[in-house]
């Protein structure tokens, strides 16, 4: 055998890159976006994560949905190691321009500059942004 | 080359499925296969057979309807977007099904490009 593929899926692996550019609430995007991180998860792809622009706000620490009737989804990310979804990333100019740090994050991170992201977006099979 | 095609935003709103519509039409005339139309977020009101917009406009619920039927294009609504937005089986025009994420995924591994139109 010239590949080796996972006990569980048995079929090819490719490189998935989820863009999350939107803040976490407002619009359904992220939410419904971290659904298909999971169920790539499920299908055994190399998966990636990148939060640009509002989409950092996404893994902004002590997240408090109360005040609007929203379920806070923000664990799910922390949940997202278990699935084996390791590699996160953040650009670091939509944190510069937002006054966050990676220790506002509640997840671990690589942060990347623009040019940074575009070499991570080269190296993938599928980009899916939402 | 296969072709899948993710659609992201309902019709008429945003030009995302009339894009994908336009897209998909140049791509089938050029000999590509298209291997899978997979509708989620409020992408999946595309599918449903109410819409009935004014006559001189374009009725892309009937397009892709009719993209199906001429190319056997595979028409994917995600069943969980879907039910949050009140669409099920009864709902559906011609040519479209409702199924799960995983179509998408798969669509992603099997295509050799996956195309999204959004916001």
């Amino acid at each position: 055998m010239a590949e080796e593929f996972d006990d569980e899926f048995d079929g090819p692996v490719k490189r998935f890159l989820f863009v999350n550019r939107k803040a976490p609430y407002g619009t359904v995007y992220a939410l419904e976006s971290l659904e298909v991180v999971l169920i790539s998860a499920a299908f055994d792809q190399d998966v990636s994560l990148v939060f640009v622009d509002d989409g950092v706000f996404q893994i902004v620490k002590d997240q408090d949905t109360d005040g609007i009737n929203m379920k806070n989804f923000s664990r799910t990310y922390r949940a997202l190691e278990g699935y084996d979804v390791e590699k996160l990333y953040v650009e670091k100019e939509s944190l510069d321009a937002r006054g966050l740090t990676e220790d506002d994050l509640l997840v671990d991170v690589e942060i990347l500059d623009s040019q940074g992201l575009s070499d991570l977006m080269d190296a993938q099979d599928v980009v899916i942004t939402s | 080359m296969k072709l899948g095609i993710l659609i992201n935003e309902g019709p008429f709103t945003h030009q995302a499925s009339d894009s994908a519509y336009q897209f998909a039409t140049a791509a089938l005339k050029k000999g590509h296969e298209i291997i899978r139309v997979f509708f989620y977020h409020d992408g999946v009101y595309n599918s449903t057979k109410f819409a009935d917009p004014p006559s001189d406009d374009r009725n892309l619920v009937q397009q892709w309807s009719k993209m199906a039927e001429e190319h056997g294009v595979e028409l994917i609504v995600c069943v969980a977007a879907a039910m949050r937005r009140g669409i099920n089986d009864d709902a559906l025009a011609p040519g479209f099904q409702i199924s799960g994420l995983g179509q998408l995924i798969e669509a992603g591994i099997e295509a050799d490009r996956l195309v999204t139109f959004g916001d």
